[in-house]
């Protein structure tokens, strides 16, 4: 695995050749006219050949492997270490993340719609929760390692504390975005206040909670990692991040963070799957 | 919905209009917490303080929960005295005051901001004039907005560290691409706001590329910028806090956080964190107040 290939005289005039040509396929294909697929095409082409570039520059340099692992390299440590890395998988992500998401989501948008006829506690709680976006909640990890011990609750509860405000703030926002040409005609109905709130005023909010889902996906996979890094149970994708980096098995700790990332793209699209098929009738989704 | 109220007319009404309500939620956290650290610390109290043999009133049960050297969970004016000792008791640049703490990590939370706003604000600009780089680069960089790009900072502090970086630079580094990928984003959905119709006037003017950029572009972007500035100096300082956790880091809030949970300082991390809410709060309030003065001069809201 380790053969280089060395610096011969030509490696530089090649390497220029080849960028040349990998900067020149990229250019083409991104002038090509068919709309949808050439993005995805070019932006996938270029991804490529980054991984190209990264794989020779690493192998003919004879980078050292704490700086930065070859490609091949990580992806034959996410295969060798498969079970590993699937015993951190469900650790951090289905335990930690999930429940956490899960919980907090549902309590921001339950206390959402609680305090919708409640405008005293909209304007209290509002200010304050709009607020904690720019506060490092993730730093209550230890406190919360404290209380709930090392296992997965204490990450699964700073999870909860930072998916709960964005939610319970969109939520908020969405219940006010129905039309009052639509919130008219449910009065002229005489729809009751959960007859309109399920009828109208919930699905107007759906693209609201939606975006607040989506965002909440990655900060929850953050929070949970990072608060492994204040101490964690022998395993967990923030657990073998740290230890494996200390340990400058820098390959394994790539191979936690494809696994991370990757988790995160999937759970977008799915959310992104999801919103399309419960707000199929907006024009958000409509016109995307 | 009661929404329909008109709100009161005069300042000093609509100043309790606002306010009072935020004060009844802080008071009822305030008593929630005393809560918590009352019905979480009896167990410790209980075991360590009081004597069980000889009996305890509630009262006695009480005050024990609330004055315990390390408790679970500090009551508020233990954290309030410890911060005000902290602040107070020591010199600005000695290790014991917070304050030189807050200078430690708003520091290279600042650096990097800097410095990944002008990354991110030249790398939009060559997106939005290159259509290659457009389709090549910017699926990655939205991608990368759902992806925990924290993760990667123990890899970077290793790294920057085999290779002789050490104190404020791996810090800011880290800070730096957390607020990069943010204003990258707002700044190309910025840079194409402007209307065909305003692009086409500037065309008929003869204005060359710079001049639309600057003249129509750039203007354009600025409320797309600042939302994106607030995120990025809150996701910075996330950043520059993560990144003094493996490097056993002596200075800064995170490596405070740290310290106090080998220790079991809860007091000590308590204080950390309402600072580190501070910090938070002051540099998005910086961010908020230069908002308001650009957009304001421009004639905006």
């Amino acid at each position: 695995m380790n053969a280089s290939i060395g610096i011969t005289p030509w490696f530089w005039p090649a390497m220029l050749l080849l960028a040349l040509v990998a900067g020149y396929s990229v250019y083409r294909v991104a002038a090509l006219q068919s709309s949808r697929w050439s993005g995805m095409a070019t932006a996938a082409l270029f991804g490529l050949w980054v991984l190209a570039f990264w794989e020779i520059l690493v192998r003919a340099l004879d980078v050292p492997r704490v700086l930065l692992p070859a490609p091949s390299l990580i992806m034959g440590s996410l295969v060798e270490h498969a079970d590993k890395l699937w015993g951190d998988f469900v650790q951090t992500v289905v335990k930690s993340v999930f429940i956490g998401w899960a919980l907090g989501c549902s309590l921001g948008f339950v206390v959402a719609v609680a305090i919708d006829r409640m405008p005293f506690l909209q304007r209290g709680l509002l200010p304050v929760a709009s607020l904690t976006s720019a506060i490092p909640l993730v730093g209550v990890a230890p406190i919360a390692i404290m209380v709930f011990g090392f296992e997965w609750p204490s990450k699964a509860a700073v999870v909860v504390l930072m998916t709960f405000f964005p939610m319970l703030v969109s939520t908020l926002a969405g219940l006010k975005a129905a039309g009052k040409l639509e919130r008219e005609l449910m009065v002229s109905y005489a729809a009751s206040y959960p007859r309109t709130l399920l009828a109208l005023r919930l699905p107007a909010a759906l693209p609201f909670i939606f975006g607040a889902l989506k965002v909440n996906a990655t900060l929850a996979l953050i929070g949970a990692i990072v608060a492994e890094f204040f101490g964690s149970p022998t395993s967990g994708l923030g657990f073998r991040i740290t230890t494996e980096a200390a340990r400058m098995n820098m390959s394994l700790v790539w191979g936690a963070i494809v696994v991370a990332a990757v988790t995160g793209s999937v759970a977008y699209a799915l959310l992104v799957a999801l919103e399309r098929r419960a707000a199929f009738w907006h024009p958000s989704v409509r016109e995307g | 919905m009661a929404e329909g109220l008109a709100p009161p007319r005069s300042a000093a009404a609509r100043a309790v209009h606002n306010w009072f309500p935020v004060a009844v939620v802080l008071l009822a956290v305030v008593l929630a917490w005393y809560a918590a650290a009352w019905g979480l610390n009896a167990p410790g109290a209980i075991e360590r303080v009081l004597d069980a043999d000889a009996g305890y009133t509630q009262m006695e049960l009480f005050d024990a929960t609330m004055t315990m050297e390390r408790p679970l969970v500090p009551a508020p004016h233990q954290v309030a005295v410890d911060l005000y000792e902290s602040l107070t008791g020591w010199p600005v640049d000695s290790p014991r005051n917070l304050l030189y703490h807050v200078a430690v990590t708003g520091e290279s939370t600042l650096v990097g901001f800097v410095l990944g706003t002008a990354l991110g604000l030249v790398l939009s600009v060559l997106i939005v004039h290159s259509r290659t780089l457009d389709k090549a680069l910017l699926p990655w960089i939205v991608a990368s907005q759902t992806v925990p790009v924290l993760a990667i900072a123990p890899i970077v502090l290793v790294v920057l560290g085999s290779l002789g970086f050490s104190g404020t630079a791996p810090k800011a580094f880290i800070a730096m691409y957390l607020c990069f990928f943010p204003v990258v984003v707002a700044m190309v959905q910025g840079l194409r706001s402007p209307q065909k119709i305003e692009t086409e006037m500037m065309h008929t003017y003869a204005a060359s590329r710079w001049q639309a950029l600057w003249l129509l572009r750039l203007p354009a972007a600025l409320p797309f910028l600042f939302p994106a500035l607030r995120v990025g100096v809150a996701a910075g300082l996330v950043g520059a806090m993560v990144a003094e956790l493996p490097t056993g880091a002596q200075a800064g809030l995170g490596a405070r956080l740290l310290t106090g949970s080998y220790y079991g300082q809860t007091v000590q991390i308590w204080s950390a964190l309402v600072m580190s809410a501070l910090l938070g709060l002051a540099l998005t309030a910086v961010v908020a107040g230069v908002e308001r003065l650009v957009l304001r001069s421009r004639g905006g809201v």
